[in-house]
């Protein structure tokens, strides 16, 4: 936890002075008749994060935050594989959204997710993982006109635009 | 008079049966995902924002006031049965709820909490009704200044009362803002902080994508770590005739009952403090008061009417600022005021000018929604344990779908998609090191409000920044802000002084 700690501010730091050049692309001082300049807001606000990322830095070396304090892993090795089962599942689920299009993405995300890290019987993974696409295609496409991304999948909607839309 | 005619046409738009039926399934829904465990009213208003598109914007606003009004009702059934607070709003009722329950009591806990909510929104909704029109007269005179100020004591709040990590809760309120001066400029129109030149970034950081990627994915990455270990259900007898015996014990805990709401209601109408807090010193308070402060914690009535009083009455509350000022009172008001920009209702003191029907008809609904919450809740609670049942491994892959197609259909962009991904990939990881994140959902809603505000008032003043301290009314909002600034500073020396002398 302390390393993390640690790391974490130092990077947010960074982060600040990313954002504070970044701001500088525009005016940041003031300007006759115009009042503060386009960058000004964000700048300031930016070097508000870099002061407070120091102030996380203080504290962690005198050790009066918590986090400074403490001794348990920011994450212990259950914690981790969890989080890179269901964090690379949705990234994965993200990612397949640009080839199989959204629909197809969910349908083979959520047997993943149920089938495999919940441990369901079949017949739940199927209906869920094939019900929730269809629900949220009369939803979405139908009723929102709010057409998402089908990807390589385009065709097979053809034949469902023509009846529905 | 004239408000009581209002609110007769209020009653009129909030009884078409389209937001009737919105009413009753916004309720429902409401419910069930303050029952759930790791999913509070923040969770579902802004997960299911994107889903009322289909509705036009009153009944859309109705819809998602209802989810937040019956989550509320719907956190004490988790925090009772299983001991989990359903939302952080419900914490304090585990205190004494969960007590109750294990002790073979569960159904009078039940009762007693939807009980007291009720009667907390009831009371919140008439000091509502009363505060709104003459809060939304004087709020007519506000200037840039007064704006910016409120914005201040807005974030000051987070600072002063958050109780969590100083310098943490200010840099993720800067960075809320930051992000949300992303896109064009509004003043000269130049583009602005377009990272690596990716055009997705032109059009800015719209809310949503950060509080669905935090709400959405973050909160259920953290509630999937918090909940691995198995929970215990207890059990609960329900019957006519207890009902009946519970509600008669309930009378005792009636003075409770009306501290909590008043409480909870103006705890609510500070920006940014909301339910939770407004909860939690509802329950000290009653502790306090009590003439058998000992059996608190053990399982006394009084200590699940005052939170569950408190945080329906501080929901109503919260609703307050944003109706008249423009100013959220909490998280779940910031995403409701975030929508109602999309759907072009300028929050703030015209709304009541300009949209009145609008104004009353989400008035009137609140009392509508309190009535079917109260008896929903009675009635379905055999069914919500019963979904309580319902596996999570179920239950999150579903929210992770909906979150996925929440975030790509306010701009059908998948780089805000991806954005969002990455929002709740880091905000689950910061808030893990106690980063909090609610201050910075709160901040990417206000910036577009704030920014304007204060290069407005430098631009009237000349630069000079005391014209925050100056006008009559900016002047002392400014100087409760910089007091709750501060507040930690001073709490630290006189602990120092204390330790010292």
């Amino acid at each position: 936890m302390r390393r993390a700690e640690l790391v974490t501010a130092l990077l947010m730091a960074a982060l600040s002075i990313y954002l504070m050049w970044k701001s500088a692309e525009l005016p940041i001082g003031w300007i006759p008749d115009e009042g503060p300049g386009g960058g000004a807001f964000s700048f300031w606000l930016a070097a508000a994060m870099l002061g407070s990322c120091l102030w996380i830095v203080v504290n962690w070396v005198r050790r009066t935050s918590p986090q400074s304090q403490s001794t348990r892993r920011f994450m212990e090795p259950g914690v981790l594989k969890m989080f890179l089962l269901v964090g690379g599942g949705v990234t994965a689920m993200v990612g397949l959204v640009h080839f199989v299009g959204m629909y197809g993405a969910i349908f083979v995300f959520l047997i993943y997710y149920i089938r495999y890290l919940g441990g369901h019987s079949w017949r739940t993974t199927v209906s869920v993982a094939a019900g929730t696409p269809v629900v949220a295609f009369f939803f979405f496409d139908v009723a929102l006109r709010i057409v998402l991304p089908k990807g390589y999948l385009e065709p097979w909607f053809l034949p469902l635009y023509d009846i529905f839309l | 008079m004239e408000i009581l005619t209002l609110l007769l046409d209020g009653f009129a738009t909030a009884f078409a049966p389209i937001n009737l039926v919105l009413v009753i399934a916004g309720v429902s829904i409401g419910l069930f995902i303050g029952a759930m465990p790791g999913l509070g009213s923040v969770n579902g208003v802004a997960i299911l924002l994107p889903m009322t598109f289909l509705v036009p914007p009153t009944s859309a606003i109705i819809f998602l006031a209802a989810i937040y009004y019956g989550a509320m009702y719907g956190g004490a059934i988790s925090s009772i049965m299983l001991g989990i607070p359903g939302a952080s709003t419900a914490v304090a009722t585990t205190f004494d709820g969960r007590p109750l329950a294990l002790g073979g009591k569960a159904d009078k806990a039940l009762i007693a909490a939807a009980v007291a909510s009720f009667f907390g929104g009831t009371i919140s909704i008439v000091l509502f009704t009363a505060f709104a029109p003459p809060l939304a007269d004087i709020a007519l005179d506000f200037g840039d200044p007064e704006i910016f100020a409120l914005m201040l004591l807005a974030f000051a709040t987070f600072v002063g009362l958050g109780g969590e990590d100083i310098p943490k809760t200010i840099f993720s309120i800067c960075i809320g803002l930051v992000f949300s001066a992303v896109g064009l400029d509004i003043m000269s129109g130049e583009p602005r902080l377009i990272f690596f030149d990716i055009v997705g970034f032109m059009h800015g950081i719209n809310f949503l994508v950060l509080a669905i990627g935090i709400y959405g994915i973050g909160e259920m990455l953290w509630t999937i770590e918090v909940n691995r270990g198995q929970t215990t259900m207890s059990k609960a007898v329900i019957s006519v005739d207890r009902i009946a015996r519970n509600l008669k014990d309930l009378l005792g805990a009636w003075k409770t009952g009306v501290m909590g709401s008043v409480l909870g209601f103006f705890v609510g109408i500070l920006p940014a403090a909301g339910a939770t807090p407004g909860s939690l010193m509802a329950y000290g308070v009653a502790k306090l008061t009590s003439r058998e402060p000992e059996q608190f914690g053990h399982g006394h009535i009084a200590g699940v009417v005052a939170p569950e009083a408190a945080n329906n009455a501080a929901s109503t509350g919260s609703m307050l600022p944003m109706l008249t000022i423009g100013i959220p009172g909490s998280p779940t008001t910031a995403i409701l005021l975030g929508g109602m920009v999309i759907w072009g209702l300028v929050p703030g003191p015209m709304l009541f000018v300009e949209e009145t029907e609008f104004v009353w008809g989400l008035i009137a609904s609140l009392y509508a929604a309190n009535l079917f919450a109260v008896l929903i809740n009675i009635l379905c609670i055999p069914v919500f344990l019963w979904m309580l049942r319902m596996p999570f491994t179920i239950l999150a892959p579903l929210i992770f779908v909906l979150s996925l197609v929440g975030g790509f259909a306010p701009t059908q962009d998948m780089h805000d998609v991806w954005l969002m991904l990455i929002f709740g990939i880091g905000g689950y990881l910061l808030r893990k090191l106690d980063y909090p994140v609610a201050p910075a959902v709160l901040a990417i809603v206000l910036g577009p409000i704030a920014e304007p505000a204060l290069r407005q008032s430098l631009l009237i003043s000349n630069g000079d920044m005391t014209v925050f301290l100056t006008r009559p009314i900016a002047g002392p909002i400014t100087a409760i802000a910089l007091v709750l600034l501060f507040l930690p500073l001073a709490r630290l020396i006189v602990n120092r002084l204390k330790r010292s002398g």
